[in-house]
């Protein structure tokens, strides 16, 4: 009990007082930590500041907050505030946040996770900032899946973030509408960011690193936010991301070919442009439908084709000579092309979209222009195959059919302070 | 002499008023709660025994939840003259003041150990959960918003098990209790209540005692629902299989519960294969995968995510996420044959 109150205390001097106390880099292993941190987060009242207190916090069990309103969650700094739930006993996220507006969160690390180090369900109105999520022994299929997971919100601001050793997505912005990731450093995860199911999103001035896929922004059937589009990937710099895929079996990012800078899957209206993509081994963009990844589906609303991508101004160069083929995706790649190529398109695009020549209408073309004159292109064309064995019949380099560009693509509707 | 009963029947009156307010239930006056669960005066003699006083009925369900095998006894209490009504979609309006109470407990050498006591009060049309944590004594309970962690030990099926008992914090409560983000009561609705109730007057249905003393304006017909239950064994697997489903998973999963992102519904009433996980693909189930393609892969238990993830107690994997430590190896078994036994379909 007298440890409780102590743990109260800090939290409280830090919260009302300049002064800090001095916390020492000892580890912190009390269940008093964790009861007095719950505590402190069930009695959150709106619109308050909850500060953490310097130091290594070893945590066992989930921390929850739900419904509250302008109430802020704020460390110390991500070298000083440490929460470690290394030793997880409950619960399979870090934090686990539902239900509220304005929510934000901010300068501390968080690590090991057993499921997402940070889930947010539900926010109107979010900022991460600042803050380091990360899972300390390397790339493991047991690490925790997200770094940052906010689902099914709007306004959601990610930014200067760093987020490694996910086992699926670092950062991940799922079923959310009105999303901005900037400035973050994304490194050895499976998916360096992946943003799903979104509809208005912007991505920029992101460092993604030697993860295995750098960018992917994907659109998934039989969820209640479907037919995410709109989406703007510009000023990322996309390099190396040659990591081995470690992602469990079963989950979608499982299915990406180490050495991938950005795929785009089933989405409608991404604009892509001003990107470094470096030194990627399999593809540096990838724009492809969800048939290609044959997996079934029932949702007569989802839209498995992409459609209205526009590829633009992007630096896209590779020093690798022969694709990654531990994936099917892969093998398939390297099948048809064996070299890493700059762009793909698998050529699947949506019939009700085609003009009497079997081009995609105005407003929904494939636009790729201005990437470089040495561009690596392919068209895998792959409607036209019934039987993958004839890929390499109907595979093409030509890239001229894609000489084109539109406007309109906005990504996020309101504006970000 | 009729001087001397006319007195006797006073002093007896003046007694039974006395007595009558002294054991009123009592509701707290702001939607914080009371501290002590004695406080509500909900029961009478020792507060272990759960000997509810007036106006508290003990209720049942058709097909509870599981939590980690803990016994559980309910009670509910309406004030005076109030009464609760269905909604069309067969859950019921309670009004405001209703209490509805959980005692959660464990047996072990025939001593009874009784962990929390959750605490489901509304207030102004919104509902509000209270965790109320026993003390060793068994004398009070003591409420605990952020929950805790209490060390059990009981018997099943003749085995000892000694575990940490999770009492959940209040947001955890409301992580099942959620729809669209409205906390709402999960069992007490009308197919859940269908079910006779050995009251200490008689052995009758549930829904028909609620009618007489007023608790629900309702009166029961043979057509009015009967929520099936995982234990019957006289029905075929798949409604079994569906209705545990139903009572330990839906309160999450389905449209507007906490697991609506996984698009994953496993509602009774979900009509669509697919969503109720034949052939389906995870969204973002991470290492819950357990390298597995589906959530129900037919006649392959051993290539399922769901029944992988009902089978594990490691938190990163295990499902429900809250609410279980234990694995419940009963229903594990009947989610395997349910499996097993289904049609071929062949997922890709």
């Amino acid at each position: 009990m007298k440890s409780t109150f102590f743990y109260i205390l800090i939290i409280v001097v830090v919260n009302f007082s300049a002064c800090k106390p001095k916390a020492g880099k000892d580890l912190l292993v009390s269940d008093d930590f964790q009861n007095a941190i719950q505590e402190r987060l069930v009695n959150a009242q709106d619109g308050e500041i909850i500060e953490l207190p310097e130091g290594n916090f070893q945590l066992t069990q989930t921390l929850f907050i739900e419904g509250v309103n302008n109430v802020t969650i704020k460390g110390q700094g991500i070298d000083k505030t440490f929460l470690s739930f290394k030793n997880q006993e409950e619960g399979s996220e870090g934090f686990n946040i539902s239900n509220v507006k304005n929510f934000s969160m901010s300068d501390f690390t968080i690590e090991d996770a057993k499921g997402d180090n940070i889930k947010i369900k539900s926010a109107d109105g979010l900022v991460l900032k600042n803050i380091n999520s990360r899972w300390t022994d390397g790339a493991k299929e047991s690490n925790g899946a997200y770094g940052l997971y906010p689902v099914e919100s709007k306004d959601v601001l990610v930014e200067d973030c760093e987020v490694s050793y996910a086992s699926d997505a670092g950062i991940y912005v799922g079923q959310s509408v009105n999303v901005v990731v900037r400035r973050c450093y994304t490194h050895h995860n499976v998916a360096g960011i992946e943003i799903e199911n979104c509809i208005n999103s912007d991505v920029y001035e992101n460092r993604t690193i030697n993860n295995t896929g750098g960018i992917l922004v994907f659109d998934l059937p039989d969820l209640p936010l479907s037919n995410g589009r709109n989406s703007r990937i510009f000023n990322n710099e996309i390099q190396e991301n040659n990591h081995k895929n470690f992602a469990p079996k079963g989950n979608i990012v499982a299915t990406v070919p180490p050495g991938t800078g950005i795929i785009v899957l089933a989405t409608d209206s991404v604009d892509i442009f001003n990107n470094k993509i470096i030194n990627q081994k399999s593809v540096g963009i990838a724009i492809a439908s969800y048939q290609l990844l044959q997996k079934p589906y029932n949702d007569s609303t989802y839209g498995p084709y992409s459609s209205a991508i526009s590829i633009r101004d992007n630096q896209i160069s590779t020093n690798k000579l022969i694709v990654d083929m531990s994936t099917d995706l892969g093998k398939l790649l390297f099948a048809v092309y064996r070299l890493p190529m700059d762009i793909i398109y698998d050529g699947i695009a949506d019939p009700n979209l085609l003009d009497d020549n079997g081009i995609l209408k105005d407003g929904h073309q494939i636009c790729i222009r201005n990437n470089g004159d040495q561009i690596k292109f392919g068209n895998l064309n792959a409607a036209k195959i019934d039987n993958l064995k004839d890929i390499l019949k109907y595979s093409s380099t030509d890239i001229t059919p894609f000489d084109c560009s539109f406007k309109g693509i906005t990504g996020k509707k309101t504006p970000i302070q | 002499m009729l001087l001397r009963k006319t007195y006797i029947v006073l002093i007896f009156s003046i007694l039974l008023i006395a007595c009558k307010s002294h054991s009123e239930v009592q509701l707290p006056s702001n939607p914080k709660g009371f501290n002590l669960l004695s406080e509500y005066k909900l029961f009478e003699g020792l507060l272990s025994d759960l000997k509810p006083v007036k106006g508290v009925i003990p209720y049942d369900i058709n097909n509870p939840l599981f939590s980690d095998y803990a016994e559980k006894a309910r009670f509910i209490w309406m004030p005076e003259g109030k009464t609760a009504s269905p909604n069309e979609d067969g859950s019921i309006q309670y009004p405001d003041g209703t209490i509805l109470v959980k005692n959660f407990f464990f047996t072990h050498e025939n001593k009874r150990q009784i962990v929390e006591t959750r605490l489901l009060i509304k207030f102004k049309s919104k509902w509000e959960v209270y965790p109320y944590v026993w003390n060793k004594e068994q004398t009070d309970a003591e409420i605990k918003n952020a929950g805790a962690l209490v060390p059990v030990t009981f018997t099943h099926l003749k085995k000892e098990i000694s575990f940490k008992y999770s009492v959940p914090n209040k947001f955890q409560c409301k992580n099942c209790h959620n729809a669209d983000n409205v906390l709402l009561p999960i069992g007490p609705k009308i197919a859940q209540l269908n079910k006779l109730f050995p009251y200490n007057s008689g052995t009758i249905n549930q829904l028909d005692y609620w009618e007489e003393i007023g608790y629900l304006d309702y009166h029961r017909s043979p057509e009015t629902p009967i929520m099936t239950s995982w234990e019957n064994t006289n029905i075929n697997i798949e409604q079994r299989a569906k209705a545990y489903l139903d009572g330990n998973c839906a309160h999450c999963h389905n449209p507007k519960g906490s697991a609506s992102t996984s698009g994953l519904f496993l509602q009774f009433t979900e009509l669509n294969p697919m969503r109720w996980g034949i052939c389906k693909t995870p969204v973002a189930a991470g290492r819950g995968s357990g390298g597995k393609t589906f959530d129900i892969s037919p006649q392959h238990p051993e290539e399922s995510i769901l029944l992988y993830r009902m089978k594990s107690d490691d938190p990163g994997v295990m499902m429900p996420e809250i609410g279980r430590k234990l694995v419940h190896q009963e229903a594990v078994d009947l989610i395997y044959n349910w499996i097993k036994n289904m049609e071929e379909t062949p997922c890709n």
